[in-house]
């Protein structure tokens, strides 16, 4: 689907979880990873993050939790982890293994 | 009487009445149930349903803590791609699209993709597309798959090395049509399992097969194959099977999925072959009939997709595009159209994701 002002914008505007902006990707990743219908992934990561599953999508409450478990943020902020950085410390979170990190253990090991 | 805005399938503007509105919604869900062979949906379901059409705001959304998770087709062709992908013809690179979809449109997964967005061209470019991977991978947070479409009409002629089905079908060449196309689903799955194994070597989070069964069963058969082939290989990887149509179209006829015809299934019977081939998340599709208005396909979109999600043992991501999930089929969909078929997604059909 093309169109991002008709399609990407209004669907998240709609319903969407809003990715690193709250906890969308962490949604997101239990969903895929464990098969988790969207009402347990919520949970899942409520508890992990120690919110109420309503909390896990606003942004208020999120982009501060964020910053401090250093696990992106959507922002520009020198120094805070993002990419494979902020994956590894969202693994430790979530207690899953992310593929790219797991490559990138494998690069790195000596 | 009072009248509301509404749209058509072709998404032009109409005003209907509340009774027009309940009988689309009804006729709509009848010809789903009809279809399907599925259970209406309930008088609160139509009630709610005629709620969020009515609605006399622009743009309406679900609940606080009714979100759900989005996923994507075609990565950056949406801004890359022409007017055939709805695309704002930006060339803007795979890196850049992927950060602006993660940090700036609130995206919870996004997508690499090729320009042909099919699996048989990337073979050629397979390196390409793997360096590209594990750049982007290195900068972005959300998880981050690689898309295309299984198209198993490449593989037929002019285009691939298959004599082309409808071809030998209009000679009355039955079974070379039907060898034609057993051999297609098999080239396929093989070429799944190379392009996806590579890609998640790369460091992809997972694939995202979209519009499975474009070119029918045999489509369908070769990317559940293939689906197959690769959860084995990589048990870890995060696989999402989304759709073409509501019904899988009978190229082949008999081609079976793990002892079952493919051909003539809907959403709910289709899941059980992505859920069977080892995908993680299945799109379901109901297709817009431009004739019709979206109270209607709102109405027959939602009685499917309800009893996929009931069936369902992996999450459900509906497909919501152009022409599909109730939204009107035209290059640039109406934002009151598209929010309120969310909605009606989300909070009737009760979906895991968009």
């Amino acid at each position: 689907m093309g169109d991002t002002a008709g399609m990407a914008v209004p669907h998240f505007m709609a319903s969407g979880m809003g990715g690193i902006r709250t906890a969308g990707d962490l949604v997101a990743r239990m969903e895929y990873s464990q098969n988790m219908k969207i009402g347990k992934a919520k949970e899942y990561v409520a508890k992990k993050l120690g919110i109420s599953t309503l909390e896990i999508a606003d942004e208020y409450i999120m982009r501060g939790l964020r910053e401090d478990l250093k696990i992106g943020v959507v922002t520009g902020v020198p120094g805070a982890p993002r990419g494979i950085a902020a994956k590894m410390n969202i693994e430790r979170l979530l207690d899953i293994k992310i593929n790219s990190c797991e490559i990138f253990r494998e690069m790195t090991k000596r | 009487m009072a009248e509301y805005y509404t749209r058509m399938g072709d998404g032009s503007r109409v005003l209907m009445t509340k009774e027009k509105i309940l009988n689309d919604i009804q006729a709509g869900m009848a010809d789903a149930a009809d279809m399907g062979g599925l259970p209406d949906l309930t008088p609160n379901d139509i009630e709610k349903l005629f709620e969020i059409i009515s609605d006399r705001n622009r743009v309406v959304g679900v609940e606080p803590g009714n979100e759900v998770v989005l996923t994507y087709d075609i990565g950056q062709l949406d801004f890359t791609g022409d007017n055939g992908n709805s695309g704002n013809g930006v060339d803007v690179g795979r890196m850049e699209s992927a950060l602006l979809h993660e940090r700036a449109l609130g995206a919870d997964t996004f997508e690499l993709a090729h320009a042909d967005y099919s699996i048989k061209p990337v073979k050629p470019v397979i390196s390409n597309e793997m360096q590209t991977m594990e750049e982007i991978q290195n900068e972005i947070v959300a998880p981050y798959f690689y898309g295309a479409m299984p198209n198993a009409g490449l593989y037929y002629a002019p285009d691939g090395p298959y004599g082309n089905p409808a071809d030998l079908m209009r000679e009355f060449k039955i079974d070379e049509a039907m060898a034609a196309a057993e051999a297609t689903a098999d080239h396929l799955a093989r070429d799944i399992e190379y392009v996806a194994t590579r890609l998640i070597a790369a460091g992809a989070d997972g694939f995202n097969f979209d519009t499975t069964a474009s070119a029918g069963d045999a489509d369908a058969v070769g990317t559940f194959k293939g689906v197959s082939a690769l959860r084995k290989a990589c048990p870890d990887a995060y696989i999402n099977v989304g759709m073409a149509g509501e019904s899988v179209m009978g190229i082949h006829g008999s081609i079976e999925f793990d002892g079952q015809i493919v051909a003539g299934t809907y959403p709910h019977q289709q899941v059980k072959f992505a859920q069977k081939a080892g995908a993680n998340v299945f799109g379901p599709v109901v297709n817009t009939n431009t004739s019709k208005s979206l109270a209607w396909n709102l109405g027959r979109a939602v009685t499917f997709i309800k009893e996929c999600v009931k069936v369902a043992e992996i999450p459900c991501h509906v497909n919501m595009g152009m022409g599909v999930g109730g939204i009107p089929m035209c290059e640039t969909a109406p934002i009151d159209a598209v929010t309120r078929c969310n909605k009606a997604m989300v909070e009737i059909a009760k979906v895991d994701g968009v």
